[in-house]
């Protein structure tokens, strides 16, 4: 963008960052600059998006769990309502979001714990994904198997 | 932004910083936000045994969650073993989570006053859960009338 470097390049680039902060939050597509063009960006948003997912299940869980305290009839009630193939299929996609965050999060500590790994980010990416792909698969066989059995 | 953490999102750099691959990723420099760092790697890695654990065990055996009903919970927490399990993973996935949120809401929400609002959504909301979680599993006794359903 400007590449000349002049004598107030301190104050210029100072201003450069406040109009650049202000124009990226009007934007309704800005995932954070983290990882914009580098390794591991889609990872990044996948850990995002699937943790979130996560942390919002896991609210509604507690609550329906606490329902034991209540006795059978109210837990038994609550408990029903994920025995249909609809909710199975939603499941899946939970357990899914699960392993993706945590293979992931596996990467992430590691890197952060053995720093020379990211120098080998693109293996160590590529490898993260393969995990999660096979586990992936043989987890959609083995429930997608309930599903179909169930319907 | 003028935030307390160093990290690249917080800085406002007009382009992405180069990241120095000799050295791996950035970290908070220390406080609170250091102690935090450590702490989502750590339950992280309990919670690879507990969460992702409870995960296969409840939803990859045969009929999977169609198991569960009352009786289930009642034999399952008959054991202290399954009690202490899911008060950890209650406890480190909600404050791992909250905190998820709270990273998240850093990155994506400027405005201060919203941003301190969605935070204390998450926080309020979470310790309330924790609460509630907590005295179910600790006082949870089965309703043996009811037992037979």
């Amino acid at each position: 963008m400007d590449a000349s470097a002049g004598s107030y390049a301190g104050v210029r680039d100072s201003l450069r960052v406040i109009v650049a902060t202000r124009l990226r939050s009007k934007q309704k597509d800005d995932f954070g600059t983290v990882y914009k063009g580098h390794e591991g960006q889609w990872s990044w948003m996948f850990h995002r998006i699937t943790g979130v997912a996560v942390i919002l299940y896991l609210f509604a869980h507690i609550v329906d769990t606490a329902l034991v305290g209540w006795g059978p009839e109210a837990y038994n009630r609550v408990t029903d309502a994920y025995k249909n193939p609809a909710v199975h299929v939603l499941e899946l996609g939970l357990v899914l979001a699960v392993l993706f965050h945590s293979i992931n999060g596996i990467k992430i500590t590691l890197i952060d714990f053995v720093p020379s790994l990211a120098g080998h980010i693109k293996a160590v990416g590529r490898t993260t994904m393969l995990v999660f792909t096979v586990s992936a698969l043989v987890v959609t066989a083995i429930m997608g198997r309930q599903i179909i059995d169930l319907l | 932004m003028a935030t307390t953490i160093d990290r690249p999102s917080a800085s406002g750099g007009a382009t992405p910083p180069q990241r120095d691959l000799r050295t791996g990723r950035e970290r908070p420099v220390g406080g609170f936000e250091l102690w935090m760092w450590l702490f989502m790697r750590i339950s992280g890695i309990v919670l690879l045994v507990l969460a992702v654990g409870h995960t296969l065990i409840m939803h990859l055996p045969a009929d999977g969650v169609e198991r569960v009903d009352y009786n289930f919970v009642a034999d399952r927490w008959a054991s202290p073993l399954w009690r202490t399990w899911d008060w950890m993973m209650l406890t480190l996935a909600l404050v791992h989570g909250v905190n998820g949120l709270r990273n998240v809401t850093l990155d994506y929400v400027r405005r201060p006053g919203v941003r301190f609002a969605m935070n204390m959504l998450c926080y309020v909301l979470g310790f309330t859960l924790f609460v509630l979680g907590t005295i179910i599993v600790v006082t949870f006794q089965p309703d043996v009338a009811g037992s037979g359903t």
